[in-house]
C-alpha cells in the first residue's frame, strides 16, 4: 500500500541537543569522520485510496498543524510506493 | 475569584496549583481537559506534568483537547490564563504565546531552586511584586529551553513582555535568559518556573511563588 511520508527536522537555526548527544556518542564507539547529527521525526501515513493532489494537500495541512511546530521545525512531504515488485 | 486548573492525562502538578490557589485566597475549581466546559471561572491555569506523555511534543497533542478550545477562546477575550512548565509549553503550541520549548541544552532533567527577576509586574499574575524584585521559586524541567527567531525575541524585549528571567547561571539554554513572557494583551502568562511549589514554608524554597496566585486579587480590585 502506498505511503505518503511526512519528514520533520528541527530548524538549522534550532539548537539540537539529541544530535548532539548522538555526534559525541559516535566517536567513543569508533565510528570517525562526522561531523555534524541532527536527529528528526518519520511520520508514515496509509492513506485510504490513491494518493491524489487533493490528499498530499491535506497532509501537507496535517503537517503543518499536528506533526510539526513550524516555529522549530521544517518538515517535507513524499510518496513511498513501497518495494517495486 | 473562582480560578479553574486543567487537569490532563498526565498532568502532575495540577492538585499542587489547586492548592496555591486556595492559599493565595480563591476558590479552586478543577477542569477537565476533555470538556467543553470552563466552568465560569474568573481565571486559569495549566499546570505542569507530562500531559499526553510528551507524546510528538510537550503540549502538542494537548493544544488540541476540548477544554483548549475554550481557553483559547477565553483567552482572546481577556481572561487571565497562566502556564507552568506544560503549561508554558502548551501555551505556545496554542500559539497562545510566542516561540517554543526544546530540550534543555546540556540534556539534563534539572530540578532546583532557582533566582529569577520579575521584570513585568503589570500582569494578572504578576501586580503583586515590585517590579524587578528577585525571588527564587523551584525550577524543575527537561524540556525548558525557550527559543524564538531574533525579530520575535525583540519584539517581547521591545514591548516589555518578558515576565521574569532566570539569575545567576541560565539552566536550559533559554534564550536571553529568559523564564516567563505575556501575550501582547498581557493577560497570557507562560512561566517554565514552579510559582505553585513555593507557597508554603513548610516545603520548598520559601513563599515566594505565591504572589503569582495573590496578583490576582490586586489586578481585579485594584
Amino acid at each position: 500500500m502506498p505511503k505518503v511520508v511526512v519528514d520533520v527536522m528541527p530548524k538549522p537555526e534550532i539548537l539540537d541537543p539529541q544530535g548532539k548527544a548522538v555526534l559525541g556518542a559516535l566517536p567513543r564507539l569508533g565510528f570517525d569522520g562526522v561531523v555534524d547529527v541532527r536527529q528528526g521525526k518519520r511520520f508514515e501515513l496509509e492513506v485510504a485510496g490513491e494518493v491524489t493532489d487533493e490528499v498530499l494537500a491535506r497532509v501537507r495541512e496535517m503537517a503543518g498543524t499536528l506533526l510539526s511546530n513550524p516555529v522549530i521545525e521544517d518538515f517535507t512531504v513524499h510518496v513511498d510506493a513501497g518495494d517495486p515488485a | 475569584m473562582k480560578v479553574g486548573v486543567v487537569t490532563f492525562p498526565g498532568s502532575l502538578d495540577d492538585v499542587d496549583a489547586q492548592r496555591a490557589v486556595r492559599i493565595g485566597g480563591h476558590e479552586a475549581v478543577a477542569l477537565w481537559h476533555g470538556d467543553h466546559d470552563l466552568q465560569g471561572v474568573d481565571a486559569v491555569v495549566l499546570p505542569g506534568g507530562f500531559s499526553y506523555g510528551d507524546y510528538l511534543r510537550c503540549g502538542a497533542i494537548s493544544r488540541f483537547s476540548p477544554v483548549m478550545t475554550e481557553v483559547v477562546e477565553a483567552a482572546a477575550k481577556g481572561l487571565p490564563v497562566l502556564g507552568i512548565c506544560n503549561g508554558f509549553q502548551i501555551l505556545c503550541e496554542s500559539h497562545l504565546l510566542p516561540g517554543a520549548l526544546i530540550r534543555n541544552d546540556h540534556r539534563k532533567f534539572v530540578c532546583r531552586d532557582q533566582r529569577l527577576r520579575i521584570e513585568n509586574v503589570s500582569t494578572p499574575w504578576t501586580s503583586s511584586y515590585a517590579e524587578g524584585q528577585e525571588v527564587t521559586i523551584v525550577l524543575k524541567n527537561g524540556e525548558g529551553g525557550f527559543v524564538a527567531d531574533t525579530d520575535t525575541l525583540d519584539r517581547l524585549e521591545g514591548e516589555g513582555r518578558v515576565v521574569a528571567r532566570y539569575l545567576g547561571d541560565n539552566p536550559n539554554g533559554s534564550l536571553r535568559d529568559i523564564a516567563g513572557i505575556t501575550n501582547e494583551r498581557g493577560n497570557v502568562v507562560g512561566l517554565m518556573p514552579h510559582p505553585e511549589h513555593a507557597v508554603e514554608d513548610l516545603t520548598g524554597a520559601g513563599t515566594d511563588g505565591l504572589g503569582f496566585f495573590t496578583s490576582l486579587a490586586a489586578a481585579t480590585f485594584a
